[in-house]
């Protein structure tokens, strides 16, 4: 039984509404009977055991997995195989993965316009300025000119994080940003991450960084075998867990 | 221990020692490294010593390069036939070239060949100036070379069985070349496809056109074509060879860009659509431009493949080069001279596809240096 206990934190409105959605791969039922609202400006970390649907989750919200049953709603607008609308909400909804997937044919400053210039028609000049911009605030400004192989893998998840700010998104989602890092580089990307969260981006974050989550989210989801198990306030999930799932988890997840 | 001559952290650059510098350094280690490594290397300089200075002697240095006709060049022979005869490079060189294009409309094809480096500047050299304005030309480019060989509007018509010999070869390889690309990349797309049907069409296609020799193809494009055409139309002999050739050579291309498409990690297309940018966007911009690249050695392969198959098209009674070549042997007057006209072919053959060789070599290492950090 999922607990709902949703805590309103900020006074913002629904920005991603999703009601009774399943997901099957096959005969695979990987997402079941999800609920959930996203409020405007709200950080949300995903939680759960290997395979339990966090990333399946996270890439319905931009239709890089397409759900069979339910509503989701992001911005007001329904996820259906409408082409125009899913490029709509993609292009509002910036998405970091775990593996970068920086293009490594172009520049970092080029990985940063590309978007803006052929999906937003953005002039190159103004992307260009926009883009430095950003490279400053994660402060590799001075790569801007090398290409991704040149760059160390926190340097590129910064670049992968700037990218997707370039197309001054709503939503901001992250698919475990930090697990391919070594450790010494885990510390500057979430630096990012939280400075991200205090500019007030609407963020839901899949990641076992549990320091992270008691420091920025507002809300702590724990998914197991295709279902939101439990979800609250970071204080009352970390120190008192409903379910004895959630209990397993906490217990192994911070024992090491 | 030995003493060190220099105190530590002051030790200079030396030159390396002589066994590793210069001739001497070379051979030892490409030549002469091993027992085994020096026998192959003696017996690879004898087999040299026992072709090439009689081979020069034939093709060279004995050899007659003008003369009315075979006759008159074995005549100024020691021994008749004992040399190499070139003189029908010269004497026939209009029908080599050119097959029997009218001799004063040839100045036609020789423009078309020269346009056809204007069309290609803008995709050899990617710093060209006025790059924008090149490639309106390229794109027009087959119209105009088409308007200038075949004749139209202000230029007399000249009947395409009259086009042979190396202009043929060209025309037909290049053509191939052209068109085969951008239709190999639409297959391999196809065959990539989540459509079923675009799939499945895809699929019969490239499994069809790989499945038949291309000779079953030329004959029934110079055959069957004309009845699957509704009745009153006809289609060129050359035009029914180009498609052929074209559609045959792109059904490989499509399978090595395929390859290509599946060595790109799935994460790039989706970073590429979680950031909103459509298929085709993400094909055009992140997907083909890396593609391309690392598929350039097939591309080259299939290019060079099908520049070779058009020798194919003396079956269908059209006169490429081999076959202005082998034309000429059944003429009395330059009967017997097998080997100076094959050699000769092969040779023009080995300059055109060894040219596109080198090219892909530089295109290579080019793009290498270009992005030489990214290997991961
Ligand atoms: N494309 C797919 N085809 C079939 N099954 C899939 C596919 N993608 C995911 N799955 C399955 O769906 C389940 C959920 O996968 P998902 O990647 O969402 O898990 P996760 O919670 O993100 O796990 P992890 O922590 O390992 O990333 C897993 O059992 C997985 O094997
Ligand atoms: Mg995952």
């Amino acid at each position: 039984m999922a607990t709902k206990a949703i805590k309103k934190t900020e006074t913002g409105e629904t920005v991603i509404h999703i009601e009774g959605m399943h997901k099957w791969f096959g005969n695979f039922h990987a997402l079941k009977d999800i609920d959930l609202e996203v409020f405007q400006g709200e950080k949300i970390v995903i939680c759960g055991p290997s395979g339990s649907g966090k990333s399946t989750l996270i890439r319905c919200i931009n239709r890089l997995e397409e759900h069979q049953q339910g509503l989701i709603n992001v911005h007001g607008t329904n996820l259906t195989s409408d082409l125009k609308d899913i490029e709509t909400i993609r292009s509002d909804v910036g998405m970091v993965f775990q593996s970068f997937n920086l293009f490594p044919h172009l520049t970092i400053l080029e990985n940063c316009v590309l978007a803006p210039i052929w999906v937003r028609k953005m002039p190159r000049k103004e992307a260009e300025e926009i883009a430095m911009d950003l490279l400053e605030r994660v402060k590799i400004p001075e790569q801007a000119l090398k290409y991704p192989g040149q760059l160390s893998g926190g340097q590129q998840q910064r670049v992968a994080i700037a990218r997707a700010l370039c197309m001054r998104p709503k939503i901001m989602l992250f698919d475990e940003p930090t697990s391919a890092l070594d450790p010494e580089m885990i510390k500057e990307v979430l630096d990012t991450m939280i400075e991200l969260a205090q500019d007030g981006m609407t963020m839901l974050v899949v990641t076992h960084e549990m320091g992270f989550a008691r420091k920025v989210a507002n809300r702590v989801i724990f998914m197991d075998a295709g279902e939101i198990i439990e979800e609250n306030d970071p204080e009352t999930f970390f120190n008192k867990p409903q379910n004895d799932r959630t209990k397993l988890f906490l217990s192994q997840i911070l024992n090491h | 221990m030995k003493e060190k001559s220099y105190l530590p952290g002051t030790h200079p650059d030396l030159p390396p020692p002589t066994s590793e510098v210069g001739v001497v350094g070379w051979a030892r280690k490409n030549l002469f490294a091993t027992p085994a490594d020096t026998i192959f290397t003696l017996l690879a300089f004898y087999v040299l010593y026992s072709i090439v200075p009689g081979f020069m002697q034939w093709a060279f240095i004995d050899a007659v390069y003008v003369a009315e006709n075979r006759e008159a060049c074995w005549k100024m022979m020691e021994t008749p036939g004992g040399a190499a005869c070139w003189a029908f490079t010269s004497i026939r060189l209009n029908q080599l070239l050119y097959g029997f294009y009218p001799e004063t409309e040839v100045w036609r094809i020789n423009l078309s060949f020269i346009l056809l480096f204007v069309a290609l500047a803008p995709v050899l050299i990617d710093r060209l100036p006025f790059r924008k304005q090149f490639f309106i030309f390229t794109g027009l480019y087959p119209f105009v070379a088409g308007w200038l060989i075949f004749g139209w509007f202000a230029l007399p018509p000249v009947a395409s069985q009259d086009i042979g010999g190396l202009a043929l070869t060209l025309i037909i390889g290049i053509t191939g070349i052209a068109f085969s690309l951008p239709l190999g990349i639409l297959l391999a797309l196809g065959r990539t496809s989540n459509l079923p049907v675009i799939k499945i069409l895809s699929v019969l296609f490239i499994e069809f056109i790989r499945g038949v020799p291309l000779i079953a193809l030329l004959f029934i494009a110079s055959t069957m074509l004309n009845y699957f055409m509704p009745p009153g139309t006809t289609f060129d002999l050359l035009v029914r060879v180009l498609i052929m050739v074209t559609l045959f050579a792109s059904a490989y291309m499509a399978e090595v860009i395929r390859g290509g498409i599946a060595g790109i990690p799935k994460g790039q297309i989706e970073a590429a659509s979680a950031a909103g940018l459509s298929y085709w966007k993400t094909m055009y911009l992140i997907v083909m431009p890396q593609v391309l690249k690392i598929s350039i050695p097939g591309i080259v392969n299939t290019f060079i493949g099908l520049f070779k198959d058009t020798t194919l098209v003396l079956i269908i009674g059209m006169f490429d080069l081999l076959g202005m070549g082998k034309a000429a042997l059944t003429n009395l007057n330059w009967a017997g001279l097998h080997r100076e006209m094959y050699l000769f072919v092969a040779v023009v053959f080995f300059f055109c596809c060894y040219g596109m060789s080198l090219y892909s070599g530089y295109l290579e290492r080019k793009l290498d240096t270009e992005n030489k950090f990214q290997k991961k």
